[in-house]
């Protein structure tokens, strides 16, 4: 080891510090979710359930949810296919322009969302396509390719492309050879980006603020719309609550499927 | 034997997929062409198609009664207020400052717990660090700075922790709170690739510095600093460009004006040529900082 003593000592107690840091906020929230108060003072003025039964029965909240939890399917489902399509096309061939294709998919994360959001927005605008669901799933599908892309593309390279080969050579064809070899050897990286993208557009808000219609609402415009409204704040408090534990969800799976190193590295 | 009399199957033709692959094989062009034309198309239609249009936008005079954007008609409109207009500056100038002081912010908390994971934690501690660094990172982007609110604001948590040293708290006005919120936010998205960054650099070049005299801070500065700075470029992509688009922290937790509130204020209500004029700003400067970022080899650590 090269560190000094000490040196492991101070690294120690930073990393607490920062591991503190990132958690402080969310035990906050999850403790005010059991608040008695409507007034989010510290410290809290007592323990209740009350609050869960309300926000299991605020229409707006279930409908933002299933409109949340429709528009990530659906621009998951486009990433996948689009993702895929690129990736293979990219990696297998090499032709001119590739490296273009690959900034052009990263540059929609890459550029801020504020200028997809206002760039979208005023397109939509100009053609007169009525804002709703699927304006927010063009919006979100848009950003969710690279997600797929750079999944499927990593696993790629890893791979190789003898088992294709030996299957074309084995009589089957293009949609025999993508559905029972490449499709099975991509199956963890697929699921794994598709995981990454379907969390990426249920907890985005800086594009769907302008992609959605005044009728439609999300799971983060509602918590938008609500924190004008100190009245709705409890309610926000417990869907904060199932949000953090939600969380864990795809971190878990995330690790289930690839190892923990992996499970961040293709932001 | 039984099997003598059964008649042979008839010939059967191949079936249209399986003609379309022997046909399509020789020929890698069209395939790539196929592969590519769908999502190649979606994104020039949708994305690209979109800035053209925002572009055009930036052009166009609007209708000063009925506020409405006059396609065709163009005009340096848009720029000329932007250029004159000192609060543009002004938005501009701060948003760039607090992207910059964000990743400083981030690169500095970010390097002691990746460094941790990275050589000094057990395989099973590092595991679980990746994870508890990935909780965080995961959980949705709103309840997090709806829970700094709650901590900032008046008789929240830092009030309390506050007051008994006769210090008061914050008001929800100040900037500084974006500071804090923002660089909260990004950190993890800072702390992962460094820690895959500083995992890569073999062990062995740490040893050989040692071996040659180098103390640890010799060592630090001219081998661990140099080569993790790729990964600390790929880290700044994401903490410097989310933090340059973020209209929604500045607005909830402070009531400074950054450039995405100055083109979300601008694109439905106010003047869209001046918000699309606006916007050519921050796709300027990501361009540049990409390209950068890519002579700096930060693409090969993503």
């Amino acid at each position: 080891m090269v560190e000094s003593r000490l040196a492991r000592v101070l690294l120690r107690i930073a990393s607490g510090g920062v591991l503190a840091f990132l958690y402080l906020p969310l035990v906050v929230v999850v403790i005010y979710a059991f608040n008695t108060s409507r007034i989010q003072a510290w410290p809290p003025a007592g323990f209740t359930l009350h609050w869960f039964g309300e926000a299991a029965n605020n229409p707006q909240v279930i409908g933002a949810l299933v409109n949340s939890l429709l528009a990530a399917s659906l621009a998951t489902v486009l990433a996948l296919v689009l993702g895929t399509l690129a990736a293979m096309a990219v990696h297998r061939y090499s032709f001119f322009g590739r490296q273009t294709i690959s900034f052009l998919l990263v540059l929609p994360i890459a550029l801020p969302g504020v200028v997809t959001g206002v760039a979208l927005q005023t397109t939509f605008i100009t053609f007169g396509i009525d804002f709703g669901l699927m304006t927010i799933v063009v919006g979100h599908a848009t950003f969710c390719v690279v997600i797929i892309y750079n999944n499927v593309i990593a696993r790629l390279r890893r791979l190789p492309s003898s088992p294709e080969e030996a299957s074309a050579d084995l009589g089957g064809d293009m949609w025999t050879t993508f559905r029972r070899v490449t499709g099975p050897r991509l199956g963890t990286a697929l699921m794994s980006g598709a995981l990454l993208s379907f969390a990426l557009s249920f907890d985005e808000i800086i594009v769907t603020l302008f992609t959605a219609g005044p009728g439609t609402q999300t799971i983060p415009l509602f918590i938008f719309a609500s924190l004008q409204q100190p009245r709705e704040l409890p309610v926000v408090n417990v869907v904060a609550f199932v949000l953090i534990l939600a969380s864990i969800v795809p971190v878990w799976l995330a690790t289930r499927l690839s190892g923990a190193e992996t499970a961040g590295a293709r932001l | 034997m039984t099997t003598a009399t059964t008649p042979p199957d008839p010939p059967r033709r191949p079936s249209f997929v399986r003609r379309l692959s022997i046909w399509l094989f020789p020929r890698r062009r069209l395939q790539v062409g196929l592969l590519l034309s769908t999502p190649l198309g979606w994104l020039t239609i949708v994305y690209l198609g979109s800035l053209f249009i925002l572009l055009l936008n930036a052009f166009w005079e609007k209708d000063t009664f009925t506020g409405n954007v006059e396609p065709f008609n163009w005009t340096l409109r848009a720029f000329e207020l932007l250029i004159n207009g000192e609060a543009y500056r002004t938005v501009a100038l701060r948003t760039i400052a607090m992207a910059a002081l964000v990743t400083v912010t981030c690169a500095v908390l970010a390097f002691p717990i990746a460094y941790y994971m990275a050589r000094i934690a057990s395989p099973r501690v590092r595991n679980a660090m990746v994870v508890a660094v990935l909780m965080p990172l995961w959980a949705a982007y709103l309840v997090k700075v709806y829970a700094w609110r709650t901590i900032i604001q008046g008789n929240g948590l830092l009030e309390w922790v506050l007051n008994p040293f006769g210090i008061d708290g914050p008001s929800l006005r100040a900037i500084s709170n974006s500071w804090l919120v923002l660089s909260y936010l990004w950190l993890p998205y800072m702390i992962l690739p460094l820690y895959a960054g500083l995992e890569r650099i073999p062990k062995s070049l740490l040893e050989a510095s040692a071996d040659l005299g180098g103390k640890a801070r010799t060592t630090f500065r001219r081998v661990i600093l140099p080569l993790s700075f790729p990964s600390l470029v790929a880290g700044s992509i994401f903490t410097f460009s989310l933090t340059l688009g973020d209209y929604i922290t500045p607005d909830l937790v402070s009531d400074a004006k950054f450039i995405g509130n100055v083109i979300y204020d601008n694109s439905s209500l106010g003047n869209l040529p001046l918000a699309a004029a606006y916007s050519l700003l921050p796709i300027t400067i990501m361009i540049v900082y990409l390209a950068v970022a890519r002579r700096l080899g930060a693409f090969d650590s993503l």
